[in-house]
């Protein structure tokens, strides 16, 4: 579970976030949506412990911020870069992260992420000679190869064409599980809800919205979506 | 012992990557050519000038094209987003600085190895006799040189004018560390004996154990938002 607590979070004296509390439970999917400038990707950053919060406490299950190995651990990211490097193959990618996670066992889990991400094939390709969807693809596999227990994903559709999203999607899908949670920042709320569970929307580095998918429908969802949206740039 | 298989592992990936690119250390090693060569035809052939001048054309060559080289080393992380992967892994953010000195190190190490046979031709110089304590001199300067320059590569890399503000930080911050390596290089090819080099070489150790330690606690804090 990851419990945050009145988390704020300030550059000078431009506050970014402020008061954040947010309880995320084991086998939630969220959906993080909000105007450009609400704090969606600052708050992701302290989650991913890439980013400190100047107050308030984030818990991790058992552990805090204060041990962020064991946290980081736990987390898999998936953003609109990808976190690979052109020059090394597909495999050599992932045996470069398998060996920083000191993963058990890597080259069966490489096996078993370049096949179902299908790109098995390709394993001894450099990776810019990939399709930004194969590129994504290779994301995905990157992300879940130490098995993590907390996805963090960051606009992950930017920059993919149609049959990009679909595969992505589908992809997306396979990662929903009850023993993990997934947090996605998206602008594609179509895309977002057909698979969230709960929903967040951020605005002026506040959450003033927060409940189950369930209990609107998508429409209500892109009304109330366009209406902060309009707030937060007025 | 439990950092040294992170570390090695991302030194590992900069040499592998640079290997399939050649970007880095072909650009490093065509800015030492035109460095030395342009000395070269400065100096007369025999003239005693030759002597005094090369421990600065050396370093002179080592820094720049370093610095060509250090430059490269975050953009590429970057450039590519992969900064923020690295910061992700399971690991201190101490040993991401320490893969990338160590990457670093091994580029302008390779350099120097091209760079220094080139120099014993055009100069005509003899270094057999004090090629031990010269290859010490040029390990500790390029250790400290790498050192500082890894943690001011990665300040520099996330402001706009990213090339032009390395060297115009890491030249003064460096100064300690030229001044040492330009004068027991300069001792040690005078009287070839290392002798009156030493209190330099002291020096250059002490000076990197300060930039070791300072610019790997400082990493942290530069990495983070």
């Amino acid at each position: 579970m990851i419990h945050i607590k009145n988390i704020t979070k300030s550059f000078g004296s431009f506050f970014a976030l402020r008061g954040i509390d947010w309880e995320i439970h084991p086998g939630e999917f969220w959906i993080v949506v909000g105007p450009n400038g609400a704090g969606k990707t600052t708050l992701l950053k302290i989650i991913a412990t890439l980013s400190t919060p100047s107050d308030g406490s984030i818990s991790f299950g058992d552990s805090g911020l204060k041990d962020k190995i064991a946290t980081r651990r736990k987390i898999g990211f998936i953003g609109h870069q990808s976190f690979l490097y052109p020059n090394l193959t597909a495999e050599e990618n992932l045996k470069f992260y398998a060996r920083m996670y000191r993963l058990a066992n890597a080259d069966d889990r490489i096996h078993h992420q370049l096949a179902r991400v299908d790109l098995w094939d390709r394993k001894d390709d450099l990776v810019r000679n990939f399709s930004r969807g194969m590129q994504q693809r290779l994301t995905i596999a990157r992300a879940l190869l130490s098995g993590p227990e907390i996805v963090l994903l960051d606009e992950p559709f930017s920059g993919l064409d149609q049959q990009g999203i679909d595969l992505f999607n589908n992809l997306l899908k396979s990662l929903i599980s009850p023993h993990r949670i997934i947090i996605m920042i998206t602008h594609n709320l179509a895309l977002g809800w057909e698979l969230a569970t709960h929903y967040a929307m951020m605005s002026r580095g506040k959450i003033v919205e927060k409940q189950k998918c369930k209990a609107i429908s998508l429409e209500e969802f892109k009304n109330r979506y366009r209406e902060l949206t309009a707030e937060g740039e007025a | 012992m439990k950092s040294l298989f992170p570390i090695l592992t991302i030194a590992w990936k900069d040499a592998l990557s640079e290997f399939r690119s050649k970007e880095t250390i072909s650009s490093m090693v065509i800015f030492c050519l035109i460095v030395v060569i342009i000395f070269n035809f400065m100096l007369e052939p025999g003239s005693t000038l030759i002597k005094e001048m090369v421990p600065g054309i050396l370093w002179i060559a080592i820094t720049f094209a370093g610095i060509l080289g250090l430059n490269r080393s975050f953009i590429y992380e970057v450039d590519q987003g992969c900064l923020l992967g690295l910061l992700l892994c399971p690991v201190d953010h101490i040993v991401i600085y320490f893969g990338k000195m160590l990457g670093n190190l091994l580029f302008i190490l390779i350099m120097e190895v091209i760079l220094l046979p080139l120099m014993v031709v055009l100069f005509n110089l003899s270094i057999l006799s004090i090629i031990a304590p010269l290859t010490l001199i040029l390990l500790l300067g390029t250790l400290g040189f790498s050192a500082v320059g890894t943690l001011l590569s990665a300040i520099s890399v996330n402001t706009r004018a990213r090339e032009i503000l390395l060297p115009i930080l890491l030249f003064p911050v460096s100064i300690p560390i030229l001044m040492a390596a330009v004068k027991s290089t300069n001792h040690l090819l005078q009287n070839g004996s290392i002798g009156e080099a030493m209190p330099w070489i002291k020096l250059l150790i002490g000076f990197d154990i300060i930039f070791l330690t300072v610019s790997s606690l400082l990493f942290e804090y530069v990495v983070e938002d």
